[in-house]
């Protein structure tokens, strides 16, 4: 964030490419085993990071597999071994991910990996959205989504220190193209730096021969409900390693998350009548739209989840609270019922004693571009959201274009 | 084969160590993988890590709070032992390059890494992981213990079923003879991807296995062992003639015992006086269906003995 940098403007910065500068945060992070397969629009982080091995800059094991799936298995092995290990990926690669990354975290390991967000086949399309990573919602993997590219790198080393604290894996998530092919000036801390943040991974459990364990038993119903429970508690315990997290990273790299215990970012929150709720980079165009709005005197404001697992529940209802209406923009939907988000969101406010209309705006799918106008169409709308709105009009599909589907001129 | 195991006296490489596979395990009575888990731990000794896959020998072996594994041992799900396996060698190697005293471990060299699965983990769901690992060189062998069939979930056919055995997926009836395929020869496939070392094994003769899983672990690189594991439940015998079963796969030249260096076949347990398939068909519930209409059962038996001689040949099996 710019704000951020200018807190420290000592920082030196690089103009470079987000895989590129997100596989320069891998490196600092000095990881013993890096696995991934090249997918668009993540392929120029295992690009990159081949690159850094190869040049003898990053010294890990890089294994070069033969798929997604494998990529996330061989992890696991190096992960049960005391590995700090790596991967990468997006959209259909997720997917081919999702059995072993389930098993990651019943299984309590901390591999980290960064996934560039892009919407999933049927029809085929390799453009941004985050309908991957909402699919891997109920893995027990800790999830952070980046609004630039130096969050996207910070949310690496950030994902390592809660990820091994609480021994679950993380899903650092950053929005294809709109992230991963943009040149930003970005700060890449050096090793010396993160070895304070970040210490060398000293797990309780290995598969060290001298000590010999049973690592993934097959448990029966006596025993299995414990080690979701478990996953559960670590989660919620996250939340207050995340915490203390971004405040060390604070002093450590100036660079200051810590609004909300890093849960929440916000802007013009505080005070606003309407505020827009959305996650990853449509942030940046949702700032100006709010600067507009501020501008002509109307109270406009953003409340940005940095943090989507461990969910934001109690800093939600806090940044809600006095809101008269509230627009939830998501670049995903869950058929059958409403946007996964938003869904998430009504429930968290359920307990509030003040819950004011939500309305969700389904917009930015696989690729389709948001404008200002098209956030500020939004806001227009939300302000006559009402509490009494029926479950249809709680949706919207803003961008939807009725002259391509069957029968769409009824709609 | 059988007329060696008379003569010689092998009571002293048969002493068994139950440290490293303990008793207690769930396994049917007469199970021929567990014997095989058995001899693999007894071989490889405790400086050993297995990963295994999803399937019998993790469910009777890992009953949650309780482990018959006396090695350290991962497992993960059906499809990635060999992934895992794979994972676990590059974390010991970059441990033993980069920070040797990172873990209270020996030196890489000496370890072993072993990756178990069974034949429909192996050369069916789990294929392309075990490519992957041989492909990319790693220091790790995999065993696949064969019993012919999906054995943990009930007995479905897999790619090692072999030619007429009815499976509850392949089942004889009336326009069926029972699986209609031969089993795939995962021997060959392992040693066309450069792996130095391929050999056969059958638990019917433990001093051979645990020889050739001795020699696999001196040698660097990937390593595939096939052992040949009868299940008295899958197959429909007495849980007594476990060894028997086996033994007689041998002697038929349907499970043919070879090594293979570099690609080449550099041994193979020659046969004097191969039998007839039927003698090892008839004891076995699986192809009972082939002794009942003689035209049909014959003619597959037929087709089966064409498959095993072609092979018997290819091989120089006979003696």
């Amino acid at each position: 964030m710019a704000q951020a940098n200018q807190q420290n403007p000592s920082d030196e910065q690089e103009v470079m490419k987000g895989t590129s500068a997100v596989a320069k945060g891998v490196m600092a992070a000095d990881p013993d085993v890096v696995s991934a397969y090249p997918i668009t629009p993540q392929t120029g982080v295992v690009e990159k990071l081949s690159e850094l091995v190869a040049d003898g800059e990053l010294d890990s094991e890089f294994i070069k597999v033969d798929s997604e799936f494998n990529a996330a298995s061989t992890c696991i092995g190096a992960s049960a071994a005391g590995a700090r290990a790596f991967s990468a990926t997006s959209s259909q690669g997720l997917k081919l991910m999702s059995e072993p990354l389930f098993t990651a975290a019943g299984m309590r390991l901390p591999i980290v990996m960064a996934v560039a967000n892009r919407s999933l086949s049927a029809p085929l399309s390799i453009w941004a959205d985050h309908t991957d990573a909402f699919a891997e919602r109920d893995g027990g993997m800790l999830q952070f989504h980046a609004e630039d590219v130096q969050e996207a790198i910070d949310h690496v080393l950030l994902g390592f220190r809660v990820a091994e604290q609480v021994n679950l894996p993380a899903l650092s998530n950053f929005d294809g193209f709109i992230l991963t092919h943009v040149q930003e000036p970005a700060n890449i801390p050096d090793e010396a730096e993160v070895s304070e943040f970040l210490p060398p991974r000293d797990p309780e459990y290995t598969l060290d021969p001298s000590d010999p364990k049973t690592m993934g038993a097959y448990a029966r119903p006596e025993h299995w409900t414990e080690s979701r429970y478990e996953i559960q508690r670590a989660m919620m315990d996250a939340r207050e390693v995340w915490a203390d997290a971004v405040e060390e990273f604070r002093d450590v790299f100036g660079r200051d998350y810590t609004e909300y215990g890093g849960m929440l970012d916000t802007y013009y929150a505080d005070d606003a009548d309407h505020i827009v709720v959305a996650m990853g980079s449509i942030a940046g165009t949702i700032r100006n739209v709010v600067d507009a709005y501020r501008e002509d005197g109307e109270k406009v404001g953003m409340v940005r989840p940095r943090v989507f697992r461990p969910f934001p529940a109690p800093e939600l209802r806090d940044a809600l609270a006095d809101a008269e209406s509230v627009a939830v923009l998501t670049k995903e939907m869950s058929p059958g019922y409403e946007s996964a988000f938003a869904g998430e969101i009504k429930g968290a406010l359920y307990h509030a004693e003040s819950q004011p209309p939500i309305k969700s705006y389904v917009l930015g799918m696989a690729g389709r571009d948001v404008k200002p106008e098209d956030i500020a169409e939004i806001v227009e709308d939300v302000k006559t959201a009402t509490p009494q709105m029926s479950f249809k009009e709680s949706e919207s599909w803003p961008q939807l274009r009725p002259e391509l589907l069957e029968g769409g001129d009824d709609l | 084969m059988s007329s060696d195991l008379e003569e010689q006296d092998y009571t002293d490489q048969l002493e068994h160590d139950d440290e490293l596979w303990n008793p207690g395990h769930r396994a049917c009575a007469g199970c021929g993988p567990a014997l095989a888990m058995k001899y693999i731990t007894e071989a490889a000794g405790e400086n050993t890590i297995v990963a295994n896959a999803t399937g019998c020998m993790e469910v009777i072996s890992t009953p949650y709070p309780e482990s018959s594994w006396g090695t350290s041992y991962i497992h993960n799900i059906f499809e990635n032992a060999a992934s895992v396996a794979a994972g676990v060698e590059a974390a010991y190697q970059a441990f033993d390059r980069r920070d040797p005293d990172h873990l209270d471990v020996q030196d890489e060299d000496d370890l072993n890494i072993i990756a178990i699965g069974g034949d429909g983990a192996t050369a069916d769901i789990g294929f392309r992981a075990l490519s992957g690992m041989m492909e990319r060189g790693h220091d790790v062998l995999y065993i696949m213990y064969d019993n012919e069939a999906y054995m943990n979930t009930g007995v479905q056919r897999s790619s090692q079923t072999p030619f007429g055995a009815e499976t509850t997926t392949s089942p004889a009836g009336k326009e069926s003879i029972g699986n209609d395929t031969n089993k795939k020869d995962m021997a060959s496939i392992a040693a066309d991807h450069g792996v130095p070392y391929v050999a056969t094994a059958s638990i019917s003769n433990p001093h051979d296995f645990k020889q050739k899983v001795e020699k696999a672990l001196e040698i660097d690189g990937p390593k595939f062992l096939h052992v040949y594991a009868p299940c008295p439940v899958g197959w429909g015998f007495d849980s007594a003639k476990t060894v028997e079963l086996a033994e007689m796969a041998v002697k038929t030249g349907l499970f043919p015992v070879f090594e293979m260096e570099d690609g080449e076949i550099t041994s193979v347990n020659k046969i004097r006086d191969r039998e007839p398939i039927d003698e090892w068909l008839e004891p076995q519930g699986r192809f009972k269906h082939l002794f009942k209409d003689e035209e049909k059962g014959e003619a597959a038996i037929e087709e089966l003995q064409e498959w095993i001689d072609k092979r018997a040949e290819d091989l120089g099996l006979d003696a």
